[in-house]
């Protein structure tokens, strides 16, 4: 191709239209994209959830839903908590190592995965394949239980244990421990779940 | 041929404006420059929140899309949530429709985009629901004890009496001018029955505020709307000169 | 392999790769040519020429913003008008979204309107165009089916008792309207079923169809070559290499013309878009903010503006109107007996139908025949060709009281459409009527008016200035 006059003139404008037309199209995407965002409903669906913490009596749970998962408020007693540093030999990841990014925030990488060491908060759903497991707070032989079961979690789909700091127990199916979600406390007995202080 | 076409169509525009109410009384304007003050339009958050969710939802409507005119999540928490704790639900009121329509006859419609379905001929939304909350009077031939001037016995109470004091309405009979045979019932003034709580300016104000706030409400992003405009034309205007000279580029070839 | 080309082994990339998809898919390079780079369009396209690729440009923008609008609508009764308001709300770039479809929806009838107009004035729809003016006018009709099936969508008031009106209008047919109507909604009244299959039909039966009529429409178009402004055949002039003499290349000469039009098309839209969306009410009807009130009828009911026209020769026929069609069919049937020069069998035949319509007429509901008329406007436009007996195809060469005809049918057109917006008056009925009557004179006149009057020479090359 010639650099002649006329055909210079064509690739100028050419490049130009080319040009503005990419710059065009890009921000004609823009609103078209961001409409896969999550919408405003979906975020506040999402939205986190306070809770009132002062009626909970050691021993006892409640649950919460967040983002349409169960999170569990445990107020363990002191016996429970005395217990778990003697556990950590029989589970897969007593010091919470494994995807700490998504399953354990920096204030609950301690032995009791938790800011305050008397309340748990974890999100009530199996590592293995999701379902969500059963109490078993009681210590002691029971069924498809060892005999020396010191309390925590049992899942019923397939048999994984966890221990009252939602840790999982080795040899079973689920390979994590229970994800603490981000939470923080508003005051001694409000807890919010789905925020932390540096959100 | 091509100019006749667009001059027709120009003078059609002109003539139509969509859809009319049928007459009635013609419409006081609404102040838009109050739709950029940040200050009337939380003002009328305010007295929505106060005066209308009471009875009316504005379901479409988010708590914290309120940001959009100056307010923080803080401030929208504090002073405007009273029938819900979070502050990304949308505004529904606590009135049981169908309490509703036993007590007012009407079940009273969502205000969400109120302002958009109430333009017409007369006048914009905004002027219709300017006029109609600044035109009520005493009247104990309705339950309500209230009549409207825009909306002639309509089932709402007169929720802001307070506030402008209850009027009387005067009418005269004339003679219909097109009609003699016939009388028209004619509207001839207000009289001021009890003084409110604030001054007839105060009202106009206050009430400006709040069907600013309705007309926001009825498409918050209608200045972000405009804004974005701007450049896309401006970017369309330089891209039209480009494709221009891009055809003479190649359609001065052609002899 | 032994018919596959080859390259040299130093060739660039881009000239392999284009060669490697050549081999396995010759067709769409055969078809890059004959429909773009070696298609040759008249160089005289003016003004009106724009509006087809317009159209096109349209029915894409349609077709990608209801693709995103789909993701977040709700085709369910108790739920639709809400998740329009969650589009324009919650859903991020939402309402821009939206106002593109709701724009589009009357700029498409604007283009597609002006599109028609074109070819009327050239004569694009006489022979050999016969067919692609017979594909346009379906696409019409589907364009039409699709717009009254989407503005249910919204489920606003002049949603439902728009949907409602014209519904009834089927349930107007003698014997097996009101089973018909039925089986149209789905239910008794517009409803929920009515919602969704005008859902599953504006989303993907009509616009399959539509997509179908146009790359026909297209297809025939370029297999018999484009009109142009002076209604010159320019394959009669060719030059030593078989190429029409006052053709060029479509590509690149009318795809950068036609960027040209689009620039100018999208800064109109865009402008509507982002400063005007509602229009005055006429392209979102304010009584739309209303949810759905199968109790409550607007005080005002009108179709949407590109349908008035159509509405406006539906209400204008009344009993009284009837007396007028009576006496058109008889006079037309007495001339047709008389003057036509057609055999005695087919003469009779004339006559016996038009006694038989005329008894019928006297017999079925002016509400029926409201209907015909309605249907009649449009399906009388696949007619046009047969019924254009003009010499000269192009009104450039035609007497210069055709144009005014035209003129008056276009301000004819246009004042029916304005009636149309309006609540009905007796002024409106009488000027509807009269403009009822014009809009069918021009077309079944045709055949005798098109041939009046003194035509001018035609050149047998286009008129064109160089740019």
């Amino acid at each position: 191709m010639s650099d002649s006059p006329a055909d210079s003139g064509k690739r100028t404008w050419l490049i130009a239209s080319g040009c503005a037309g990419a710059v065009g199209v890009g921000f004609t995407a823009v609103p078209f994209v961001a409409s896969f965002q999550p919408s405003e409903r979906a975020r506040a669906a999402g939205a986190a959830v306070e809770v009132d913490i002062s009626s909970l009596k050691p021993g006892e749970k409640a649950t919460v839903e967040w983002r349409g998962k169960p999170v569990w408020i445990v107020r363990r007693t002191p016996e429970q908590l005395a217990e778990l540093p003697k556990l950590d030999g029989q589970l897969a990841d007593p010091k919470s190592q494994r995807k700490p990014d998504e399953l354990t925030p920096e204030y609950a990488r301690n032995e009791a995965r938790s800011i305050k060491p008397e309340y748990l908060v974890v999100v009530g759903i199996c590592s293995h394949l999701g379902c969500s497991p059963s109490d078993k707070f009681q210590p002691g032989a029971q069924p498809s239980l060892p005999n020396d079961w010191a309390g925590g979690f049992l899942c019923p789909c397939h048999g994984s244990t966890f221990d009252m700091a939602g840790r999982v127990y080795k040899n079973k199916p689920a390979p994590d421990n229970l994800e603490v979600p981000p939470h923080m406390y508003l005051s001694d007995s409000r807890l919010l779940i789905g925020e932390d202080k540096k959100a | 041929m091509k100019k006749i076409l667009i001059s027709l169509l120009f003078a059609l525009g002109l003539a139509g404006g969509a859809l009319a109410s049928e007459g009635g009384p013609a419409l006081d304007t609404f102040p838009v420059e109050k739709m950029n003050d940040m200050a009337a339009l939380q003002n009328g958050a305010k007295l929505f929140v106060n005066y209308c969710l009471n009875c009316h939802s504005a379901s479409y409507m988010r708590y914290n899309r309120l940001r959009d005119i100056g307010l923080t999540e803080d401030q929208i928490k504090k002073n405007l949530l009273f029938a819900t704790d979070k502050v990304g639900d949308t505004m529904k009121t606590t009135l049981d429709p169908r309490q509703a329509k036993e007590w007012f006859g009407a079940t009273p419609p969502d205000l969400s985009v109120i302002a958009r379905s109430r333009a017409g001929a007369g006048g914009s939304g905004a002027d219709y629901l300017y006029t109609y909350l600044r035109t009520y009077y005493r009247d104990d031939t309705k339950a309500t004890g209230s009549n409207n001037l825009v909306f002639p016995s309509v089932g709402m109470p007169n929720v802001l009496w307070q506030l402008q004091g209850e009027r009387a309405a005067r009418f005269v009979e004339e003679k219909d001018p097109h009609d003699h045979t016939k009388t028209v019932h004619r509207f001839a003034g207000f009289e001021q029955l009890t003084p409110g709580t604030m001054t007839p300016q105060q009202f106009d104000e206050s009430v400006s505020d709040l069907v600013a706030f309705l007309q926001w409400m009825g498409e918050p992003s209608q200045a972000q709307r405009v804004r974005i405009g701007v450049w896309v034309l401006i970017f369309l205007a330089v891209f039209t000169v480009i494709a221009w000279r891009l055809n003479a580029a190649y359609w001065k070839d052609v002899k | 392999m032994a018919e596959f080309k080859d390259v040299p082994a130093n060739a660039p990339v881009a000239q392999k790769v284009t060669n490697w998809f050549e081999n396995r898919f010759p067709t769409a390079f055969e078809a890059y040519k004959v429909h773009m780079s070696e298609y040759y369009a008249p160089k005289n396209f003016n003004f009106w020429y724009f509006f087809g690729s317009l159209a096109m440009l349209v029915l894409v923008i349609q077709i990608v913003t209801g693709i995103f609008l789909v993701m977040h609508y709700k085709p369910d009764a108790a739920l639709a008008f809400a998740s329009v308001e969650y589009i324009m709300r919650d859903v991020p770039g939402g309402w821009i979204i939206r106002y593109m479809h709701s724009t589009g929806a009357s700029a498409f009838f604007v283009v597609v309107y002006l599109h028609m107009y074109r070819g009327l004035i050239y004569g694009s729809y006489r022979k050999p165009r016969e067919l692609v003016w017979i594909f346009g006018c379906a696409i019409f009709l589907c364009l039409m089916a699709e717009a009254f099936m989407g503005y249910l969508l919204p489920w606003g008031q002049m949603s439902y008792w728009g949907a409602q009106v014209i519904v009834n209008l089927f349930a107007a047919v003698p014997f097996i309207g009101p089973d018909l109507a039925l089986l149209i909604r789905g239910d008794y009244v517009v409803g929920d079923a009515t919602l969704n299959r005008f859902f599953s039909f504006h989303v993907i039966a009509v616009p399959l169809v539509l997509l179908g009529l146009v790359v026909a429409h297209l297809l025939a178009l370029h297999d018999v070559g484009s009109n142009n402004p002076d209604g010159v055949e320019i394959k009669a002039k060719k030059d030593a290499n078989g190429k029409p003499l006052d053709g060029i290349p479509f590509h690149p000469y009318y795809t950068v013309h036609d960027i040209y039009g689009v620039a100018v098309f999208l800064m109109v839209f865009t402008a509507i878009i982002f400063f005007a969306p509602e229009f005055g009410g006429y392209f979102l009807e304010y009584n739309n903010f209303i949810p759905a009130d199968p109790l409550k009828t607007p005080a005002h009911i009108a179709p949407v503006w590109y349908f008035t026209p159509f509405y406006s020769m539906l209400r204008a026929i009344t009993s009284e109107m009837m007396y007028a069609l009576i006496a058109c069919v008889l006079a037309g049937a007495a001339l047709g007996a008389l003057k036509a020069k057609i055999a005695a069998a087919l003469k009779g035949a004339i006559v016996v139908g038009a006694v038989v319509l005329v008894a019928l007429m006297l017999l079925i509901d002016a509400k029926f025949w409201g209907v015909v008329v309605m249907g009649g406007a449009v399906i009388i436009l696949f007619f046009l060709p047969w019924l254009d007996h003009s010499p000269v195809k192009s009104i450039r060469y035609r007497p210069n009281w055709h144009k005014v005809v035209y003129g008056v049918f276009v301000v004819n057109f246009l004042v029916l459409g304005y009636l149309g917006v309006q609540p009905p008056s007796p002024i409106g009925e009488r000027v509807s009527q009269v403009g009822t009557l014009f809009y069918f004179g021009f077309f079944l006149l045709m055949p005798w008016w098109s041939r009046l009057g003194e035509f001018k020479p035609v050149p047998d090359r286009v008129t064109f200035a160089a740019h």
